[in-house]
C-alpha cells in the first residue's frame, strides 16, 4: 500500500511517501496511525495527537473510524491552511 | 443549462481581469459574478514569502467536490477556481474564486460556500518564510475557519 505524508507529518516522518504492507489487524485509518505510531521516533512525533492527523483514501477524506482495506494510495495530513 | 466549472491548480500567476471577462460571458443568462482574491500579505513586514504544499490530483479532485456541491445548492451558471501552489510573495494572488449566476445572491452564497470549504477540505498547507531569513514555521488552522464552515450545513445535519 503506497503512503503518501505532507506538511509537517511528512518533515517529522522523514519521507513524502514509501510502500508498506499493512498487518491483516489493520482494517481502520485510526488503526493505521496507531501501527505507524510505533514504526519509529519520527513517525511517533508526527503523529504523537492522532485526532488532529487527517486521512485521505484514495484522495478522498474519511474520518478514523473508516476502512481502509484495499486502498491503493493513503495519505496523511495536518488540518489544512489553503485558500 | 449545466453549470460550467472550471477549476485550475498551478504555480503559475494567474490574470483576475481575464478570468472574470471568460466567466461573465459564460452565456447570455449571467446577471451577475462575484469575484474573491486571496492575497499573500506580509504581516507589517514579517513574511518574505509563503510556501504552499499542496497534494496534487486530490486537491483539484475535492475542489471539485466542493464546486459540484455548490451547484447543488445554488444556481449558478459559472464557476472558477483557481488556486497557486510554491512560493508566493506578498502582494500577489494565492487563489481566486468566481461564481456567477443570473442574480447576484446566489453568485454570492456559492462563492463563499466554496471559500469556506476550500479553506478546510481542500489539501493545500501553508509554510511561512520570514522576512529576517530565519526559516519560518507550518500555519496553524483557525478554529474560525472551521465555524465558518459549519454554518453551511443544512439543519438536518446539525
Amino acid at each position: 500500500m503506497k503512503l503518501i505524508y505532507f506538511a509537517w507529518v511528512r518533515e517529522r516522518i522523514g519521507t513524502a511517501e514509501e510502500e508498506i504492507e499493512l498487518p491483516a489487524e489493520v482494517t481502520t485509518a485510526g488503526d493505521l496511525l496507531a501501527f505507524l505510531q510505533a514504526r519509529g521516533e519520527g513517525y511517533a512525533e508526527a503523529l504523537r495527537d492522532p485526532k488532529i492527523i487527517r486521512v485521505a483514501v484514495n484522495q478522498e477524506h474519511v474520518g478514523h473510524d473508516e476502512p481502509i482495506t484495499g486502498a491503493r494510495e493513503i495519505a496523511l495530513f495536518p488540518p489544512m491552511t489553503g485558500g | 443549462m449545466p453549470c460550467a466549472i472550471r477549476i485550475v491548480v498551478q504555480a503559475e500567476p494567474f490574470d483576475t481581469a481575464a478570468e472574470i471577462a471568460t466567466i461573465r460571458n459564460a452565456d447570455a443568462n449571467v446577471g451577475a459574478v462575484v469575484s474573491f482574491s486571496g492575497i499573500c500579505r506580509d504581516e507589517s513586514g514579517r513574511l518574505a514569502a509563503l510556501e504552499l504544499e499542496h497534494y496534487p490530483g486530490m486537491a483539484e479532485a475535492e475542489i471539485g467536490r466542493i464546486a459540484h456541491e455548490a451547484v447543488q445548492r445554488w444556481s449558478v451558471d459559472a464557476l472558477t477556481v483557481i488556486h497557486r501552489h510554491g512560493k508566493i510573495v506578498p502582494g500577489d494572488d494565492i487563489v481566486l474564486v468566481l461564481a456567477a449566476s443570473s442574480h447576484r445572491q446566489a453568485a454570492f452564497d456559492a462563492a463563499s460556500f466554496l471559500m469556506d470549504f476550500l479553506k478546510t477540505r481542500a489539501p493545500f498547507w501553508k509554510k511561512e518564510h520570514l522576512a529576517n531569513g530565519s526559516a519560518g514555521d507550518w500555519v496553524d488552522a483557525r478554529e474560525a475557519d472551521d465555524a465558518a464552515r459549519e454554518r453551511w450545513k443544512r439543519d438536518t445535519e446539525k
